[in-house]
């Protein structure tokens, strides 16, 4: 009797832990996510905002982005050195292309070119700030 | 009920219970028919959303009629080869889709590398299997002038263009350079003999012969891009079930091949790297496919054909190409260095894939089941990260992956003539 019992219990756990590993396959992003166009960088010493070439941002194609970039206090960057990158965190790959700030667009703007996305799902883009008020990065989610 | 048989129901039950929890979770809000998501998912696969087909600006004749009938012609002709017996049409099978069903390519000799279709290619930013090619153009004129495959020189095929092509050639390039003195034999290639006659030839020469051979691919590549997909049985499928009408004889599904669709957008996960109407991202991506026969070279993928792709003699950025600064956009952010390019290979159409066994980058898996065994496993790489994660997927499951897979089946569209031998003169 005690025999069959831990069998069973052996057996429904078995399923359980079957079932869950499938269903972690296709697992939703973390529910917290903060998908903001506009994000605060991780040390406080900018704010970042993206604005996708067509607002909204395709997949497989390459597009161009504008980046506003202020200091905390609200001052234009308009003379950084920003490098890109990011990836699918769920995915174990990077981003498909490499994007780069090709120009200053005066006023804080900076062109973005070379953005692609090739597939669905929660990406994260991550800028790498250098500026006078020193070295700073912000991440951007994307639901795409 | 004696207390065994009581245990029993119990744990029947608690399966029961963790199974519809399980699937409930996964699948918030599924119940018979699609979600919003899964529609506009069922949508984005149809050949319904492709677009237009996209210019290709370092091809200036890839939309002229008179470029694709040249190019037509000599996709279908043996003299652009080594020994006469080789032409595109060798390994690119109108008849099967423009593949060979072989798992490495016979032209001269034997490549290291599976016949890739056509159909549907000029949509696709990058050419062979590690996207060395960033053009059907530039892809067109690699296999001319490897010794394995055609197995010619760019010098004889520009005589063969003055010889039997001219007007035709002329019609849409222009005036023909002169080519006296230019040798029979000569071009860039691992023939002793013919690569010291090209050294040999002034660099102006050189160029003029190098301007028709660009020529000769850009004129392919205008025929190549005429080939597309027409609509299948899972296209026709998509548009009836969107539209709530009921299924006729050319739309129906059977209920392993719904599964099967539901399993490649959700469970399985497929729809990640095989998106959008091609079922390709165009994208590069180590999945831990086995190494090729021992006898053939290392083989490391992206990793080396990117690197190929920027230095490319006629690359978008070349000066053979058409394309003004801007648009060479792919290349010009293309990721050149990192792990994550070894051993990464790129998405294949799944377009008649059910068609054309062998699978993989060298034909390493022979049917579809083994393809759907090898993402469900997903085995360590020879080399590089792979990016699966294994999938419980019964046998059950993975019939139903097959079998949806096979409602991708159907047939090419092009214009009159396009999928056939060229006429004779």
């Amino acid at each position: 009797m005690r025999t069959t019992r831990i069998a069973i219990t052996r057996l429904a756990s078995l399923a359980a832990a079957t079932l869950l590993t499938g269903c972690l396959l296709f697992a939703r992003p973390p529910k917290d996510l903060d998908y903001s166009r506009t994000r605060q960088s991780e040390s406080g010493l900018y704010r970042a905002t993206i604005r996708p070439q067509g607002d909204s941002i395709p997949t497989g194609t390459l597009h161009r982005w504008t980046l506003h970039l202020e200091t905390a206090q609200g001052a234009p960057v308009t003379t950084a050195t920003i490098a890109i990158d990011g990836g699918m965190p769920q995915h174990r790959h990077g981003l498909p292309t490499k994007p780069r700030v090709t120009r200053a667009l005066g006023g804080g703007d900076h062109l973005v070119e070379g953005m692609k996305f090739n597939m669905g799902g929660w990406w994260v883009v991550k800028l790498h700030v250098d500026a006078a008020a020193g070295r700073d990065s912000v991440v951007f989610n994307l639901a795409l | 009920m004696t207390r065994p048989a009581v245990w029993i129901s119990a744990a029947l039950l608690l399966c029961v219970a963790l199974v519809s929890a399980a699937w409930a979770g996964c699948r918030p809000g599924a119940a018979p028919g699609w979600s919003a998501d899964e529609r506009a998912l069922l949508r984005s696969l149809s050949l319904a959303s492709l677009g237009p087909l996209p210019a290709d600006p370092s091809n200036r004749h890839a939309d002229d009629p008179r470029a694709a009938a040249l190019g037509h012609r000599l996709f279908f002709d043996t003299r652009f080869s080594g020994d006469g017996t080789v032409s595109c049409a060798t390994c690119h099978l109108p008849a099967r889709d423009f593949q060979d069903d072989r798992a490495l390519a016979q032209g001269m000799g034997t490549t290291n590398r599976r016949t890739m279709p056509i159909a549907g290619t000029a949509r696709s930013p990058w050419m062979f299997w590690d996207g060395r090619s960033d053009s059907q153009w530039s892809q067109a004129l690699g296999p001319l002038e490897s010794p394995v495959e055609h197995g010619g020189n760019r010098a004889r095929y520009a005589h063969l263009v003055a010889e039997a092509y001219r007007a035709e050639y002329e019609a849409v390039f222009g005036a023909l350079a002169s080519l006296d003195g230019v040798p029979r034999d000569a071009g860039p290639v691992e023939h002793e003999a013919w690569r010291r006659a090209w050294e040999r030839l002034p660099e102006r020469r050189r160029e003029d012969v190098s301007r028709i051979y660009a020529n000769i691919g850009k004129a392919i590549a205008a025929y190549e891009r005429t080939i597309a997909h027409a609509p299948s049985r899972f296209d026709r499928w998509v548009e009836a079930e969107l539209a709530g009408r009921p299924h006729t004889a050319g739309s129906a599904m059977t209920r392993d091949e719904v599964a099967g669709l539901r399993l490649f957008i959700g469970k399985g996960s497929c729809i990640n790297c095989h998106n959008g109407p091609l079922f390709t991202d165009d994208h590069f991506h180590n999945t831990g496919v086995p190494a090729a026969s021992p006898a053939l070279p290392a083989d490391s993928g992206r990793a080396t054909g990117v690197r190929q792709a920027v230095a490319a003699e006629f690359a978008c950025t070349s000066r053979y190409s058409d394309a003004g600064a801007d648009d060479c956009a792919e290349l010009r952010f293309a990721v050149t260095e990192g792990e994550e390019l070894v051993r990464a290979y790129k998405t294949p159409s799944l377009r008649n894939v059910a068609e054309r066994a062998p699978y993989m980058h060298a034909g390493q898996l022979a049917t579809l089941e083994a393809v759907v065994d090898h993402y469900a496993r997903a085995p360590r790489p020879p080399a590089g990260h792979s990016e699966l994660v294994p999938t419980q997927l019964s046998a059950d499951e993975r019939r139903q992956l097959v079998a949806f897979l096979r409602t991708l089946s159907g047939p090419l569209a092009a214009p009159p003539g396009h999928l056939a031998t060229p006429p004779r003169r």
